[in-house]
């Protein structure tokens, strides 16, 4: 039976982890390879590294810290933050990134996503949504790591880009990163039992009950965090017996 | 002792090559029929799209050159595939070592399947050393049939061949070169065949 998935997702910037509340307010949580080892030999399922400064400053660094994390981690990773062109992302695999996630981009240039699906596969095109509830009680997809407003409901954009060719969606909601208060259930289970595609859930994981729900109410296929494995708040092999404990599929 | 990984236009070459490295295991990637024919085991990998893949191999006659080996062989993912009869996707002529098709997930299921799942075995030879059928990392959306060949079995919907194997040729659908421990072990375990 296919488990659940647990990613520990590192933000970098400069060549360090960061972890930030509600995208802002930056904490240094360590060297990424490190971390990384660390959490391939805990159990973690794959690995997310997202380039948060990619879009204002020069990454060339980033391609050389794919190299290095694919040397030494034996599971799998995905890389993203400011990938726009084909060229960008043939760069990543090259140096042994197993898939890309896609945010601002793909949004600008949707042709993008069957651009990339074509060349090298949807199973390694990752589409990632930033997106928030407002007022009007609909969920709206973000830009720019969270600085932009778009008028897109966040359902469209993803079944869009699921036509495009994007082989799973990386669904972060903005209301909950950061704030330990839960993942955001409704929008996570709208995706994941409406989507062909798995959906991995990211922003609000704060208890290992948070993780249950996530998998039990909402159907995510995976699940992402970041400060409270960073800050060891909660181990990855404590949450995967916690979760086993409760009939979750997982590898142990 | 010489590993060749098979060079071609399909990716995770690198991935399979970094975990031979980390296997401290020597390994060439190479499409030179020479050097394939001499190493003493050859892996055959690959993710992509199975018809252009082996409109390439046809290209360089690389297929003859995979039929026709005689040291232990390992097909991984697309590369297992390929080992097969026919596959679905671009309704693909394969080499015919394993006498199974590849067919696609049913609609009702998410596709790709990825993530971890587990492979039951059947066959002992690249299972060594697991006290429990253990977990590996899977990345596609269409899968072989169970047949007699069929050396572990996993579930997604309904029961296909994780691992093939029929003589000097291996295949596995999941990537050990992903698959943490488990992986490694798998991968020695060819290594020492």
């Amino acid at each position: 039976m296919l488990t659940k998935r647990i990613i520990p997702c590192l933000d970098i910037k400069d060549g360090r982890t960061v972890k930030g509340t509600n995208f802002v307010q930056l904490k240094d949580a360590g060297d990424p390879i490190e971390l990384a080892a660390m959490y391939a030999s805990q159990g973690a399922d794959e690995l997310v590294f997202l380039d948060i400064t990619a879009t204002h400053e020069r990454r060339k660094t980033l391609a050389d810290l794919v190299n290095k994390v694919a040397r030494q981690i034996n599971i799998p990773f995905t890389v993203g933050g400011g990938i726009s062109t084909v060229e960008d992302v043939r760069i990543l695999l090259q140096n042994g990134a197993d898939k890309i996630s896609v945010n601002t981009a793909a949004v600008k240039n949707p042709a993008l996503i069957n651009e990339l699906a074509k060349e090298f596969g949807s199973q390694c095109v990752v589409l990632a949504i930033d997106t928030k509830l407002e007022d009007d009680g609909e969920w709206y997809v973000y830009l720019t790591g969270g600085r932009t407003k778009t008028n897109i409901r966040c359902v469209d954009w993803a079944r869009k880009a699921v036509d495009l060719g994007a082989g799973e969606i990386l669904l972060t909601s903005m209301n909950h990163d950061g704030t330990k208060s839960g993942f955001a259930l409704s929008i996570t289970k709208r995706l994941s039992t409406s989507l062909p595609v798995p959906v991995i859930a990211s922003g609000g994981g704060g208890t290992m009950q948070h993780f249950v729900d996530v998998f039990k109410e909402a159907s995510a296929d995976a699940a992402l965090a970041a400060s409270i494995f960073h800050f060891k708040e909660i181990s990855i092999p404590d949450l995967k017996n916690y979760l086993s404990d409760q009939d979750i599929s997982i590898r142990k | 002792m010489n590993t060749a990984i098979i060079k071609y236009n399909a990716g995770n070459i690198q991935s399979v090559l970094f975990a031979l490295e980390r296997l401290n295991a020597p390994a060439v990637v190479t499409d030179d029929p020479a050097l394939i024919r001499e190493a003493d085991k050859v892996i055959f990998p690959g993710v992509g799209e199975a018809s252009s893949a082996m409109q390439y191999l046809r290209e360089r006659r690389l297929d003859e050159v995979i039929k026709s080996l005689e040291q232990p062989v390992l097909g991984i993912c697309l590369g297992m595939q390929l080992m097969c009869t026919h596959s679905d996707e671009g309704d693909t002529t394969c080499l015919g070592i394993f006498d199974t098709q590849v067919k696609k997930f049913d609609q009702g299921l998410k596709t790709p399947q990825i993530g971890w799942n587990q492979a039951k075995q059947k066959r002992p030879e690249l299972f060594a050393g697991f006290d429990e059928d253990p977990y590996f990392y899977f990345v596609h959306s269409y899968y072989a049939g169970v047949c007699d060949e069929t050396a572990a079995t996993t579930e997604y919907g309904l029961s296909f061949s994780s691992a093939l194997q029929k003589k000097n040729f291996y295949g596995v659908q999941f990537h050990p070169e992903k698959s943490a421990e488990a992986g490694q072990i798998l991968l020695e375990n060819f290594l020492k065949l």
